[in-house]
């Protein structure tokens, strides 16, 4: 059954287009990672499936209504997002932030009741967060952290769980934590898990489906044998990859590669010169805000 | 963990401990001023129907002013909350970023204009010139992209309220006003009348009883935007209505008392540290504190220098100017 699905989806900020007529099914119960170098607009697609930003003209549909439509607390019931590097929550205890998960039920002054407590413990039992429950938010570490905000998306009850590049920011060994308990929830409890990922090999390793994206339109959706493929990732990220086996896992992946010089290159001049533009104000920006603080 | 111990004591008993704090200011400032009076007396005035000199001086004249010190710093101190909460900025105050000065403005042209307006046309004026002040600085912020940085909202905010406090004094001037409106605008609560009151504490109340109402909100608010969104708030909604409470609260404020900054950014950030981040803690807490804050202000401006008084507003600068280079030191990190 398809629950979630886009139909000829624009999305832009003022005359600059940035997901252009996409049309991609969401399988249900399923992991789907969207992939795609820097600036190709799979943020932006994440974004606008969850209703943060407006898209400027198609549809995205979940389960049959537009959500351009719908209660936006109504949704909340369905699908929860967890955004890139949600930071501020800090002063809050493990347990306050999650509770604000249940914030879609909740009606009035918002005093919990039974089962919304039962839902938070387990929420922080399933993300292993319950021991530090009264703590500080702001005195774990980053793995611990996400582990959190992915609590209080649980706290939602939402079939349908939305991550921004969950594994940013933390090392090797969290990332793994993120991404084996997402996988567990999908498994263990059918939830549709979607997220922005920028490592091709654990896209590979943790989804079933992969949306690769370039310049806002999908190069290939499907099986993760079908999109981590040689001349796939010429297109998306214009390199040369060796594609073999995970010993472990049996999984595809990327084993080596290089930047494809030539003509891709000669075509992506343009492009790169106004990407450095979009860096250096970023940079500024950046300096800016540093000598306010 | 210091974090740690700080949430092993329940948010309730922090809050009788400001209440009792609340508390003993109100009686220290009540009992001490110009006029020798003791505790028995100030107890008479309040509960009694005996009469004599100090105890009518009391209910005349001490009383409503501390009652104006009380909602004046109440409703500060949550304006200053809801700011911080929903610009996610730490230097985030009424008095800094336009609202004051825009109420400012608009007390002198009414004087100048509509000599005959009574006390709530002035107040009605304030809360115009209020939003004004504030539109004004966050339309100036929004007109560049990506622009709602703490130093890029206090310096529109800096030189929005320079030009709003120029109106004001070139309009003073123009038709010789100015008197009047310093003495509005630096008398503070010096005179406050029970009528007064009677025009102002209403808003104020409704004001901070929808704060607390909606603090729930603006957690969820402070977090980020596409948290709220996520959550499923209607963030327009939220934003329009603790737009609204937050021009009442400090318009209000001004028609009462004239220019009182710095409470409004120094009050939440002292409850921050003590009840933590969650706005169902802030708003109550920093209402109770902010009146705390106002008693102790205005005791000490009338016995400092005693006979002579010397002004609240020059008292909570005093304190207040220390405090705000301290956050813009710390670079907004007592913030998170």
């Amino acid at each position: 059954m398809v629950r979630l699905y886009t139909e000829d989806l624009n999305i832009g900020y003022g005359d600059r287009s940035i997901v252009k007529d996409l049309s991609v099914v969401i399988p249900d119960r399923q992991v789907t990672a969207i992939i795609g170098s820097n600036g190709c607009g799979k943020s932006t697609l994440l974004k606008a499936v969850t209703r943060i930003i407006p898209h400027q003209s198609g549809a995205i549909m979940l389960d049959g209504m537009s959500i351009a439509k719908e209660n936006t607390k109504l949704l909340a019931k369905k699908m929860a997002i967890l955004p890139q590097t949600p930071e501020s929550a800090s002063g809050l205890t493990v347990g306050e932030l999650v509770s604000y998960g249940r914030y879609p039920y909740q009606k009035g002054m918002g005093r919990l009741t039974p089962k919304d407590i039962e839902v938070i413990d387990w929420a922080l039992e399933a993300t292993g967060t319950i021991a530090f429950k009264h703590r500080s938010v702001d005195a774990l570490s980053g793995g611990q952290r996400q582990r959190v905000w992915i609590a209080m998306a649980l706290a939602q009850e939402t079939e349908i769980i939305f991550l921004d590049e969950p594994t940013t920011y933390l090392d090797m060994a969290h990332q793994l934590e993120v991404l084996e308990l997402l996988k567990k929830l999908n498994t263990e409890q059918g939830r549709t898990i979607v997220m922005v990922l920028h490592d091709l090999n654990q896209a590979a390793r943790f989804a079933d489906y992969i949306i690769a994206l370039k310049d806002g339109e999908i190069v290939k959706a499907g099986t993760n044998e079908e999109v981590i493929r040689r001349d796939v990732l010429k297109q998306v990220f214009n390199i040369d990859a060796e594609i073999g086996r995970d010993p472990r896992t049996d999984k595809p992946m990327c084993i080596t590669y290089n930047l494809i010089k030539g003509e891709s290159v000669e075509h992506e001049k343009g492009h790169s010169a106004a990407d450095l533009g979009a860096t250096r104000t970023e940079r500024m920006q950046q300096q800016q805000q540093q000598s306010a603080g | 963990m210091n974090s740690d111990q700080r949430r092993s004591i329940p948010f309730g008993y922090k809050f009788i401990g400001g209440l009792v704090f609340f508390v003993a200011m109100f009686a220290v400032a009540m009992a001490l001023g110009a006029a020798n009076t003791s505790l028995k007396d100030v107890w008479q005035a309040l509960a009694t129907d005996a009469v004599g000199e100090k105890i009518s001086l009391i209910r005349e004249i001490r009383l409503p002013r501390e009652i104006a010190a009380i909602f004046v710093g109440a409703a500060l101190a949550v304006s200053g909350a809801i700011m911080q909460g929903m610009t996610r900025n730490p230097l985030a105050d009424p008095g800094l970023l336009g609202l004051t000065a825009g109420a400012n403005a608009a007390l002198a042209v009414t004087m100048a204009f509509v000599p005959s307006a009574g006390y709530f046309g002035i107040m009605i004026a304030c809360f115009i010139g209020a939003a004004v002040g504030t539109g004004l600085v966050f339309g100036i912020v929004a007109m560049k992209k990506g622009g709602f940085s703490p130093l890029r909202l206090v310096l529109a905010g800096a030189a929005v309220s320079a030009f709003l406090y120029a109106i004001a004094e070139g309009v003073g001037l123009a038709f010789k006003i100015s008197k009047d409106v310093s003495m509005w605008t630096a008398g503070g609560i010096i005179g406050t009348s029970w009528g007064q009151l009677q025009v102002i504490v209403p808003f104020i109340t409704v004001g901070l009883i929808v704060s607390v109402a909606l603090s729930r909100q603006l957690t969820i608010l402070s977090m980020s935007e596409e948290v709220a969104v996520g959550l499923g708030q209607n963030t327009a909604r939220v934003k329009a209505v603790l737009f609204i409470v937050m021009i009442l609260l400090a318009g209000a404020s001004v028609a009462l008392v004239g220019n009182m900054t710095f409470i409004g950014l120094m009050i939440p950030h002292i409850v921050r540290a003590i009840v933590g981040t969650d706005y169902r803690y802030v708003v109550p807490m920093s209402a109770v504190t902010g009146g705390s804050f106002m008693l102790l202000a205005d005791t000490l401006g009338r016995t400092i220098n005693s006979p002579y008084e010397t002004p609240v507003a020059a008292i909570v600068a005093l304190v207040g100017l220390p405090f705000f280079l301290f956050i813009v030191h710390k670079g907004g990190k007592a913030f998170t």
